[in-house]
């Protein structure tokens, strides 16, 4: 007969590990009724791609979700060697669809759920919309600052590929890194407690920074990724005319990422720059629209008298 | 009008705040305005008076108090006219029916001799409470945002209610009264709540006399000018505790007073290390990013040395301080560490190495490249300077003009556009270029606006006027013009530049030769529209062309269209020196006047202009003038079309006087020479006044001309005064309108070479008197 063993969750502690202060969102985010996913299994720049956020902006179903993204950011690679900027990091992202009353009360709540007192801290809405013109979307918000340090974008998205977002949905991004520096009061990344049992950030991550800048500016074959980008959107093109907008969206989320990637390797000029945008807004818009359109007879048949 | 409501002569406070989470900080003024004229507006509709507003914001409320309110309106008499007696029966019922009166009550009134139906409606008085109920959601629908948005479960529907950002609350009081109103759900009260973090709960509000001191104690100062004034006040007194002066930024003191309800300034310090950044880039991270202020050593001989410190603006009265200052030390560290690392990266090239990725960056998508428009600016800088127009040595003029714009591809740039020349100029600096080169480099895109100072070092005027001119010929060239109130390139800004550059610094600048100069891109066929070339224009610059040199043959078009060009040019400059004096509250006429005679060059435009002033103050000058008026208006009622009726009515419209060029000159004045010559010969002899003006014009006409050309306006203007006394005779004695034809033709042949020859100095006509 086997052994039972028995297991009672130890107290978080947001304070001493970072992974605790996840888990502590999570918790919290959880008991507000959020599904809490897991990170989309994809290289992409920002939490807003996983589809939980942008595709789920649509339509009228109300949506509650939180979730880590990993974000790339090829361009922002330091080798390791800056306190504050790394080419692979960490957002929280919540979603609350529509934005419920009340939404600036809650995640203050979940900030000082992972230790953040506002009457010791400096805690300001300070203005700052948000628009990406390769997702077609635009929201009004702010940057939520802590001691003069921007912890959260806090956005009411009002458009996703190119469609008023009916009803409106508030995202919630907070800065990872940031937010745990701050509590365990580091200066450096790199330094972090990843949890409570002497493993760093540093240990965890600092290797793949100083490999990862060097493929990123130095070593990623270029000629390949051109060969990428043309691959991604050649399939990009295919899943939409097969209608699967879905797998259409993937591939424009790679494209998106292989830009950035050759943007990192310079070897896009000023001119080219503007039409590889270009090339990647198409992509994203067009899946967004075949998502939109594919998923609106359901969305009108659940809500009459709702449109596009 | 009377009323049959009592107490109409009471009055009341209201009070009306609408909350919202935070608003942006550089809304608020505008909401401020906007909340008031939107309260005026509906006050006046329901015909009250509106006495004296007071209006508050926070970045989490607007605040708006009205004293000395009537508690109701006055009743209202309003009559409507009818129809008149004896109409269709049908007219009348459907005029008592849209009136609302029955046709017993219709009374008859004589209008214009006819008896008409009037129907008397009498409005009765509202209370001011209903009046204000109706008006809130009206004032909160219309309200005009910058940009605002929906939200929440309304939002399924896009024509829910929008906001800057989500409105949570609104309370409306009519002195101790809640005025009951509803806007999408949200119901008017008396509650407000305090500061975010120092208050819990909702407080209850009496009206507008308890309203700031009861959100004063829940640590709210509504009054955004007190904010203001604690910060600017708050922040001298941290900087002078710390032995430091503080560098007043008044746009920092309003944006802080919109970020904060409970404003507490802090002072910190930072790295030393951060100093050996130029004080520029500190400052802007400082202010742009983190929205706090600098100081500089206090000391007397520290010549303004930025300190290494800062002070920010807190909205809490944090339990403690360090730990908060702390917090923003670390930010701070952060960006200027940041500002360090592209410092120090772009110093690692040379800024002729940077200046090879302009080939990257276009510049307009029809006119190339930033590396393009460098080589242009290189060009043109040099000849400025091998032509004498100003006295800097040609080289450095072409050395900063190929590296003035390198520093907008270094990264801190990149980071901070604001810096662009700044950068530049302390990097050649230290890179160890000429002092000539380097101070080019920082100063060649002022003077940026009214007050920035004009350069009047030689290389960099070079280099300025060079980078202004290029981009002003060039849009032309490429049809993109200032029309009305749309000039996207900013080419007006440029030519205020220009004249400001030309002016301080005296240059004689022909705008037709630095056009000829500036040359190679102009030489683009689509420049010059066929239907833009007047034959003539075409006929002249062929003669140009020809004398010039015989290569450039094929190109008489593009000269043709140069001269055009540099007419519309001088126009553009021309205007804006007219709208600086206007700005001023000085007389444009001169200046006009001066416009359309046939200037070339800005400086001689406007010292025409003064020479024109100071002459037309004279005795001898206004007499001329009324002379001159008198003259024109002759050959304008006799339809006077000249002796061929091809010599055009003023000098503008000819196109030959258009040709104010030195090398065509002779061919001009032969061809006007045969013209006039007709008319010169008379068939009779002249009356006395009548020679005299002959002989006075004979002499003062070649004066004056050659007085202008030589651009001695002074000259030109007492050439002009010797035909005060002749033209003032003439009309005196001599009639012009003569039976025989044969006079009247000769007199008024000699009155259109007195007016010519004063046009040649200027248009007189412009002026005023």
């Amino acid at each position: 007969m086997a052994a039972v063993f028995s297991f009672t969750p130890p107290p978080r502690d947001p304070a001493r590990s970072f992974q605790d202060m996840i888990l502590t969102l999570h918790d919290f985010w959880s008991a507000q009724g959020c599904v809490i996913l897991q990170p989309y299994d994809m290289r992409m720049g920002a939490g807003t791609f996983h589809t939980a956020t942008t595709l789920r902006a649509l339509g009228p179903e109300p949506w509650n979700a939180a979730f880590v993204q990993p974000c790339r950011r090829p361009t922002d690679g330091r080798y390791g060697e800056n306190p504050n900027r790394l080419q692979h990091y960490y957002q929280y992202q919540v979603i609350l669809k529509p934005s419920p009353p009340g939404i600036q009360d809650l995640y203050l709540a979940s900030l000082r759920a992972i230790g953040i007192d506002p009457l010791a801290h400096d805690i300001r809405f300070v203005e700052d919309d948000w628009e990406s013109p390769t997702l077609g979307a635009w929201g009004l918000g702010w940057e939520v600052w802590c001691d003069g340090m921007e912890v959260t974008q806090f956005t009411y998205f009002q458009q996703m590929g190119g469609f008023d977002c009916k009803p409106v949905a508030g995202e919630l991004t907070y800065g990872l890194e940031r937010l745990a520096m701050y509590i365990q009061g580091v200066d450096n990344v790199y330094d972090l407690a990843f949890n409570n049992a002497g493993v760093s950030y540093g240990d965890v991550f600092l290797e793949n920074e100083r490999q990862m800048s060097k493929w990123n500016f130095e070593v990623a074959d270029t000629a390949a990724l051109f060969d990428l980008f043309a691959k991604a959107e050649a399939e990009c093109r295919n899943a939409l005319s097969n209608a699967v907008p879905l797998a259409a969206y993937e591939q424009a989320v790679e494209a998106s990422h292989v830009f950035n990637l050759l943007q990192a390797r310079g070897v896009i000029s000023v001119q080219e720059r503007a039409s590889y945008m270009g090339r990647v807004r198409d992509l994203a818009r067009s899946s967004c629209e075949a998502h939109a359109a594919k998923m609106t007879p359901q969305w009108e048949a659940k809500y009459p008298g709702w449109t596009l | 009008m009377g009323s049959e409501i009592s107490g109409v002569d009471a009055v009341s406070d209201f009070l009306l705040e609408l909350r919202s989470e935070e608003i942006p900080a550089r809304m608020q003024a505008g909401a401020r305005a906007e909340l008031g004229k939107l309260f005026r507006r509906e006050l006046d509709a329901a015909g009250v008076a509106v006495p004296d507003i007071t209006i508050w914001s926070t970045p989490r409320r607007l605040a708006l108090i009205a004293r000395g309110l009537p508690l109701a309106t006055d009743a209202v008499i309003e009559e409507a006219k009818g129809p008149p007696e004896g109409a269709p029966d049908a007219a009348i019922e459907g005029f008592c029916r849209k009136a609302g009166v029955a046709r017993e009550a219709l009374v008859l009134r004589d209008v214009k001799g006819r008896l008409t139906y009037f129907a008397v409606i009498e409005q009765p008085g509202r209370a001011m409470a209903d009046v204000l109920a109706a008006a809130i959601p009206v004032i909160v629908r219309d309200f005009g945002w910058p940009k605002s948005m929906r939200w929440g479960a309304a939002s399924i529907a896009t024509d829910s209610l929008r906001w800057v950002r989500p409105l949570s609350g609104i309370a409306a009081l009519l002195n101790d009264q809640v005025v009951a109103c509803a806007v999408d759900g949200i119901v008017s009260g008396r509650e407000t709540f305090g500061h975010r973090f120092h208050h819990v709960g909702a407080i209850s509000i009496g009206g507008a006399d308890d309203y700031a001191a009861k959100l004063r104690a829940a640590h709210v100062i509504v009054d955004h000018e007190e904010r203001a004034a604690i910060i600017r006040d708050g922040a001298a007194k941290v900087a002078a505790d710390a032995g430091l002066t503080l560098v007043p930024d008044e746009g920092l003191v309003i944006e802080n007073a919109g970020l904060t309800e409970w404003p507490v300034t802090l002072l910190g310090r930072f790295d030393e290390a951060f100093l050996d950044v130029p004080p520029e880039v500190i400052q802007l991270t400082a202010r742009v990013n983190q929205k706090y202020f600098v100081c500089e050593d206090a000391a007397k001989d520290s010549g303004g040395k930025l300190a290494n410190a800062f002070i920010c603006t807190a909205n809490i009265s944090p339990r403690d301080m360090d730990v908060v200052i702390d917090g923003n030390r670390k930010v701070l560290a952060a960006r200027l560490s940041d500002a360090k690392f592209f410092w120090e990266q772009d110093q690692k090239k040379t800024l002729g190495d940077h200046a090879k990725r302009l080939e990257r960056i276009t510049f307009h998508e029809k006119l190339g490249t930033v590396a393009d428009k460098v080589e242009r600016v290189a060009k043109l800088a040099r000849w400025l300077c091998e032509e004498g127009i100003v006295g800097g040595d040609p080289a450095l003029a072409e050395q900063a003009a190929r590296l003035c714009k390198a520093d907008l591809v270094t990264a801190m740039v990149g980071e901070f556009p604001e810096l662009q020349g700044l950068m530049g100029g302390y990097y050649a600096t230290k890179e160890g270029l000429p002092r000539e080169v380097s101070d080019a480099i920082r100063d060649h895109y002022k003077p940026v606006g009214q007050g920035d100072d004009v350069p009047t070092a030689p290389v960099t005027v070079a280099v300025s006027l060079a980078d202004k001119l290029d981009t002003i010929f060039e849009f032309f060239s490429i049809g993109e013009k200032p029309t009305g109130s749309k000039d996207p390139y900013a080419l007006r800004r440029q030519a205020i530049g220009s004249n400001a550059l030309i002016l301080k610094n005296e240059l004689s600048l022909s705008i037709f030769d630095s056009l000829i100069a500036h040359g190679a891109s102009l030489l683009r066929p689509a420049a010059i529209a066929d239907d833009e070339i007047n034959f003539q224009l075409y006929l002249a610059a062929k003669n140009r062309a020809t004398q010039r040199d015989e290569r450039l043959n094929p190109e008489h078009l593009i000269y043709a269209g140069m001269l055009k060009l540099s007419a519309e040019l001088i126009h553009l400059f021309g205007t804006r020196i007219q709208h600086q004096l206007k700005a001023e509250g000085k007389r444009t006429d001169f200046i006009e006047a001066a416009l359309y005679s046939r200037c070339d060059t800005v400086l001689s435009l406007y010292r025409t202009a003064n020479a024109l002033q100071d002459f037309l103050t004279t005795d001898d000058g206004a007499n001329l003038l009324a002379g001159y008026k008198r003259a024109a208006n002759i050959l304008k009622k006799e339809d006077w079309h000249g002796i061929e009726g091809e010599i055009s009515q003023t000098g503008e419209e000819d196109p030959l006087a258009m040709v104010d060029d030195p090398d065509l000159a002779p061919v001009i004045a032969a061809k006007m020479a045969e013209r006039h010559a007709a008319a010169e010969h008379l068939s009779y002899t002249p009356e006395p006044a009548e020679q005299t003006l002959i002989d006075a014009l004979a002499t003062a006409a070649p004066r004056a001309a050659e007085a202008v050309q030589a651009e001695r306006f002074g000259d030109a203007m007492a050439a002009l005064a010797t035909l005060r006394a002749p033209i003032d005779q003439f009309f005196e004695e001599v009639i012009v309108n003569d039976a025989d034809a044969n006079k009247r033709t000769a007199r008024l042949a000699l009155l259109a070479r007195f007016r010519d020859a004063v046009h040649r100095v200027a248009d007189f006509s412009r002026i005023e008197g």
